[in-house]
């Protein structure tokens, strides 16, 4: 499993970094988003600042249903799917891998977001940088349950549509704890019971998807 | 000689739609079979389903001692090589990237690359990504790759289509060679076939169905 994880890991990052789809598509959408956030918000820094952690992870998710449509759409095409069906890849491998590519990618374009917060939003520069770990777990949450959402979405012809509609639902816990988790460490609160929920997530997320990816692949 | 694969009244369902419609069909290890038919007569299908690719929704089947009915139809791919109408394996990645990846996930030794390469002529194609390649060099790395496993079962959908007639020839010749070796062979194919001396059985599809074999 690890072997086929690395594998597809490896295969999806080199594709990443031949097509430049996040470096040319994906960021400037997700840059573009966060200044019209913070412009909408009007020129007051105190009520941007206070909004940034919640405008990071609205964009972080929309970034992330581009993505993952990205992640299928490179295993889709009809020549490709059969080809690597013949492999017979261990189906808990390639969803390992397929996550750990994205997560990899995700933070990638959180970095580059989170410099925007930082920028655009007037977020503290310092506490932002201690609130990394919990982002980079809400992240790699979301990652593992997109790649769950995006094989079960991807045969189906409305797959850009329905997505959104089938994972935005179970995205929402995530989220919250991440936005809860990064507020708290910039403002104060209680940070230990996110902390939890996105543990419990990660681990929930990978148990399923290593369970369940190869029923949803071919259905 | 003993059967490679065997259906007893197959019936594939996609969607509502019978693809297959109640095929009986028995193969033997060894053999090359063609099966002809208008397009929507059920031989993509056909393949697909032995295979492992399309779920058997009734009847009975056995491919490479894999019984379909019991077994997940994942162990079958273990036992096909596949070439279909379009590219094979992944866009952006070169040549040498596709294979060497698909050599890895079954830990097949990748120093034959180069070799079969120069077999199918895409020596000096190693480094292109497959996007780049024309649908006859893409049907050559799918041929490849073959060459690199050397399947029990040979599956090849369509395979002279956008081949010239010296990669023709060059296919027939390879086909030929994967029979003698061992290799069972099933071809879709609208054309007039020659394997020289090798014994060959035509099938005729039709709504799903094995009309004349």
């Amino acid at each position: 499993m690890i072997h086929v994880a690395a594998l597809v890991a490896r295969k999806d990052l080199r594709i990443e970094l031949r097509s430049r789809v996040l470096a040319w598509q994906v960021l400037p959408f997700g840059v573009m988003a966060l200044l019209l956030c913070g412009l909408a918000l009007g020129p007051n820094p105190a009520g941007r600042s206070h909004a940034g952690p919640g405008l990071f992870y609205i964009v972080v998710t929309l970034m992330a249903l581009l993505m993952i449509n990205r992640s299928q759409a490179i295993e889709s095409s009809r020549g490709t799917k059969d080809s690597v069906a013949t492999l017979g890849l261990d189906p808990a491998g390639v969803f390992l891998g397929k996550a750990a590519a994205l997560t990899v990618e995700m933070w990638l374009a959180s970095a580059v977001l989170l410099t925007g917060t930082v920028l655009f939003l007037h977020v503290d520069q310092a506490r932002t940088l201690v609130a990394i770990p919990s982002i980079a777990a809400s992240v790699a949450a979301l990652s593992l349950a997109g790649t769950l959402y995006g094989a079960l979405t991807s045969s189906q012809n409305s797959s850009l549509t329905l997505l959104p509609v089938l994972a935005l639902p179970a995205f929402a816990p995530l989220l919250i704890a991440g936005e809860r988790a990064y507020s708290a460490v910039v403002y104060g609160g209680e940070l230990k019971v996110w902390w939890s929920l996105l543990v419990i997530s990660l681990i929930a997320y990978s148990s399923v998807g290593v369970l369940l990816y190869g029923v949803m692949e071919e259905s | 000689m003993r059967a490679s694969i065997h259906l007893l009244d197959a019936v594939v369902i996609s969607n509502g739609f019978p693809l297959i419609s109640g095929t009986t069909l028995s193969i033997e290890h060894g053999s090359i079979t063609v099966i002809n038919g208008a397009n929507g007569a059920g031989k993509t299908s056909l393949l697909q389903l032995i295979g492992g690719l399309l779920p058997l929704s009734n009847g009975e089947g056995t491919v490479a001692g894999v019984d379909l009915t019991r077994h997940d139809r994942r162990e079958v791919r273990r036992h096909v090589g596949w070439l279909g109408h379009e590219s094979s394996f992944y866009e952006d990645l070169t040549v040498a990237e596709n294979l060497t990846f698909a050599c890895a996930a079954l830990s097949i030794d990748p120093s034959q690359i180069p070799v079969v390469l120069e077999r199918v002529e895409l020596t000096h194609r190693t480094n292109t990504k497959s996007k780049e390649l024309s649908a006859g060099q893409r049907r050559r790395v799918g041929i490849a790759w073959l060459l690199l496993r050397r399947p029990e079962i040979w599956l090849l959908d369509e395979p002279y289509a956008s081949i010239d007639v010296q990669g023709r020839e060059f296919l027939e010749g390879i086909i030929g060679e994967a029979s003698q070796s061992g290799a069972t062979v099933l071809l879709s194919s609208h054309d007039d076939l020659d394997f020289g001396k090798r014994k060959v059985r035509t099938i005729t599809m039709a709504g799903g169905r094995v009309v004349s074999s």
